[in-house]
């Protein structure tokens, strides 16, 4: 039988090698920055214009200036898609109406904007800061729920914790994959964290978390039908029973997903984008994270599960740890 | 078999009805065209029904399809009261969105949406609006209310003024008027009519029964005293105009000096009254409004928005379909006709309750499509497990459905309480987004535990037996490769 639980060294610093850098990114961004990943207006309060001119002749220099004069200290400004389009992103900050309508009338000066063609978008640092909280109390509730739903579902299993912690650390390297690779896009291609990211992010704990709990239960059916072999062989058969279910059906979320990246708009990609990669490695995490783990730990090859070394020496001991 | 014929009928039923709701202009009733007002407010699209025949409709459902802003373009705007908290009463906000609510109505938006957010906002959604900054300015200016001076006007003139726009001297160059004409001038001096207060200087306004006559009591600020008391004891027996936002609400007749207050008294029934007093306290006691939040949409953005994710979410849908035939074969025939069934469900539901559909709302939906044929996956191993284990096809399908019911319950319930998290975040201002993908998502997952049991296991069980015989010699059209090495 082919044996998936095996290469676990592999899956572990496959893993290392995207959070790591990926954590390393979130630092320099801390450090730089001030915040661990780019935020967007949506918690930080700004305003996003998205322009189309009508004509060639706004560059980066002469949108900066109408910015500038209009009270963005520093605006973000990038060109979006196809040059000949003539689309422009612009992130500034929060001004009242009557600087907003100056603004759009200093870059009609420059090149006029086809204004149905466009979009404002504004958010004051007020509305900013109660996103903010709001989204941290639903990260905290995203927590509790779904602590409660590991509980629930090992509550009478032998070992208990250990399955919890597992299933626990598969989601927190989610977690940390997306966030890393977020980091990187943000770096990249100035990619925010806005709430929609939030809800990509929490929709994948709630996928990731689920998947691990299909495959944990079948490893507890397993056990009793199998009695006489070794931990690792059952794990490995009941990965192996589960992973058709696991495959096929991200398969078909994934389906839609592509088909939204491809053909669907521009800006709802980077929400897809992340929603994707976290139901990626969410998939991966549960064959390749939570079930290895579960296996190293009952082999002591964890650091802190290590059998003590003068365990094996006396029978007596060895029979007590058993 | 007979069990399954009848959720064959109920299904098929639901699905065509599901198929009538969400085609375009559904519309059923039994009202006859002589209870509405006038051709122009006949419903071209609903559910409508009077059936004692008084002209009050017993039943009425709009089912058109709401679209967000980011999908038909236009505005959107939070704004929040300028004011200290507690300086104002929950009452005050509510008229200030009535006045706001007016305004817009002004401006001749087709749908205006103008909503109280908690105890300090206020949400108005103009979808379709392409003169954004007239409708900003029109939304901003704080309630303005004026004593204008119509001395000197005779009862025909101020006949043709009442509920018209008119200009003042406080006012003199608002020219935005409801249907186009422009706002009038004084008809004995070609100019602007002249202001004599504005509602800043009012304390207090309501509406009284004295006898059988509704009146309107006011009184004045203490201020007020040195401008109202001479002007109106100069002009006793003179009309004076009550502009509410350069509209002429009505021209009472000065009847006596007034300097601590008064009363308005006019042709005013128990309604009339009482929205005069409303209208003049929030003119005199106008919340000033700051815009929070504003989102604006071009109207061709939006459209760009809805052909691409339609087009991407078909071609998603057609692969899943495919992939699921050529994956699982017959059962994948079943899950097909449910997925079918599962999206004309969602489509019905969303324009009943109704959801308005933003563009994260449509991805919500696309990703329930994908996780809606993860039932029917786990549903088909199950049954793939125990036909391998050496089950009979008539034993193995109940007890596939059996086994992974469990599966199916917790991880669409698992979601759905991630979903409540986030629609809960939705709403807070900021992150209002987010509340249309929760809802759809949502929806999806439940209508899924119907169609992924219930309609998949009727379907499979009735395709089951028309292939009795290939299906049970050939059984990779049950989606089983390799049986024989188990």
């Amino acid at each position: 039988m082919f044996s998936l639980v095996q290469k676990r060294r592999w899956y572990f610093i496959i893993s290392a090698c995207v959070i790591i850098p990926g954590i390393l990114i979130m630092l320099y961004s801390l450090a730089t920055t001030g915040s661990l990943l780019r935020l967007s207006i949506d918690f930080e309060g700004g305003a996003i214009y998205e322009l189309r001119f009508t004509a060639v002749g706004a560059s980066e220099a002469n949108i900066r200036d109408v910015f500038v004069r209009f009270g963005s200290e520093n605006p973000l400004i990038q060109q979006l898609g196809d040059p000949a389009q003539n689309r422009w992103s612009v992130r500034g900050a929060f001004v009242d109406e009557d600087t907003t309508a100056q603004i759009e009338d200093a870059l009609d000066a420059i090149v006029p904007i086809d204004r149905e063609a466009s979009r404002i978008e504004a958010v004051s640092a007020t509305v900013g800061q109660e996103a903010t909280q709001a989204a941290l109390f639903a990260v905290l509730a995203a927590t509790v729920v779904v602590t409660g739903f590991i509980v629930l579902t090992f509550r009478s299993v032998p070992k208990a914790v250990r399955y919890g912690i597992c299933a626990i650390i598969a989601m927190v390297h989610d977690v940390l994959v997306v966030a890393g690779i977020m980091s990187l896009a943000g770096l990249l291609f100035g990619w925010e964290v806005d709430a929609l990211f939030l809800s990509a992010v929490l929709t994948v704990v709630g996928f990731s978390i689920q998947d691990t709990i299909v495959m944990f239960d079948r490893i507890r059916e397993n056990i009793p039908k199998h009695l006489g072999e070794p931990y690792e062989a059952i794990v490995n058969r009941s990965v192996l029973e589960t992973i058709h279910r696991s495959l096929a059906t991200q398969l078909n979320a994934f389906f839609i997903m592509i088909a939204i990246l491809l053909f669907g708009g521009e800006s709802i990609r980077q929400f897809i984008a992340m929603l994707f990669i976290g139901l990626l490695t969410g998939t991966y995490s549960s064959i390749s994270i939570a079930v290895p783990l579960l296996v190293a730990w009952e082999k002591g090859e964890l650091p802190f599960t290590q059998p003590p070394p003068n365990a094996k020496i006396t029978p007596s001991t060895a029979v007590a740890d058993s | 078999m007979g069990t399954h014929i009848r959720w064959l009928v109920v299904i098929i039923l639901l699905a065509i009805f599901a198929i009538w709701v969400s085609l375009p202009d559904t519309i059923l009733t039994n009202v006859p065209p002589t209870c509405y007002a006038n051709e122009a407010t006949i419903p071209s699209q609903g559910i409508h029904f009077d059936f004692n025949e008084d002209c009050i409709q017993e039943v009425s459902v709009n089912v058109q399809q709401a679209l967000g802003l980011d999908l038909v373009g236009g505005l959107r705007v939070v704004l929040r009261a300028d004011a200290a908290a507690g300086s104002y009463t929950p009452q005050e906000l509510r008229e200030t969105a009535n006045n706001v609510g007016r305004r817009v109505n002004a401006l001749g938006v087709s749908e205006p949406a103008i909503q109280v957010l908690g105890n300090e906002r206020i949400l108005v959604e103009l979808p379709g609006v392409t003169d954004v900054q007239t409708a900003i300015d029109t939304i901003r200016q704080t309630a303005l209310l004026e004593f204008v001076n119509f001395s000197g006007l005779n009862f025909q003139q101020i006949q043709q003024l009442e509920e018209q726009r008119i200009l003042t001297t406080a006012r003199p160059t608002v020219t935005q008027s409801p249907d186009g004409t422009p706002a009038a001038v004084s008809p004995l001096t070609g100019q602007p009519f002249e202001t004599v207060m504005t509602g800043a200087m009012l304390q207090a306004a309501v509406a009284v029964l004295e006898q059988t006559q509704w009146v309107i009591q006011f009184e004045l600020k203490p201020e007020a005293a040195n401008i109202f008391g001479p002007y109106t004891g100069a002009n006793i027996g003179q009309p004076m105009a009550i502009v509410l936002d350069g509209v002429v609400l009505s021209a009472p007749t000065i009847q006596a000096q007034l300097t601590a207050g008064g009363v308005i008294t006019g042709n005013f029934d128990e309604e009339t009254s009482r929205t005069l007093a409303l209208q003049l306290r929030s003119g005199a006691l106008p919340i000033p409004l700051v815009v929070e939040t504003r989102e604006q949409v071009g109207a061709t953005l939006g459209q760009e928005s809805v052909n691409l994710s339609l087009r991407a979410g078909i071609i998603g849908i057609i692969v899943v379909l495919t992939f699921m035939l050529v994956y699982y074969r017959v059962p994948g025939i079943a899950a097909d006709l449910a997925l079918l069934v599962f999206i004309v469900l969602n489509l019905a539901v969303f324009k009943l309750i109704p959801v308005t559909l933003t563009l994260p709302a449509i991805i919500g939906f696309l990703i329930s499509i994908g996780t809606a044929v993860d039932g029917n996956i786990l549903i088909f191993e199950r049954i793939k497990e125990e036909l391998r284990a050496g089950r009979k096809v008539d034993e193995a399908l109940p007890a596939g459905f059996d086994r992974a019911w469990q599966s199916i319950r917790d991880s669409n319930l698992s979601t759905i309480i991630i979903c409540a998290i986030l629609f809960f975040f939705g709403q807070t201002p900021g992150a209002n987004i987010v509340a249309g993908f929760a809802v759809t998502l949502a929806l999806g997952l439940i209508i899924n535990l119907f169609t992924a049991v219930i309609v998949t296991r009727t379907f499979l069980h009735i395709l089951v037996a028309l292939l009795r015989q290939p299906v049970t010699e050939r059984q990779w059209l049950l989606g089983l490769q390799g049986a024989k090495h188990v």
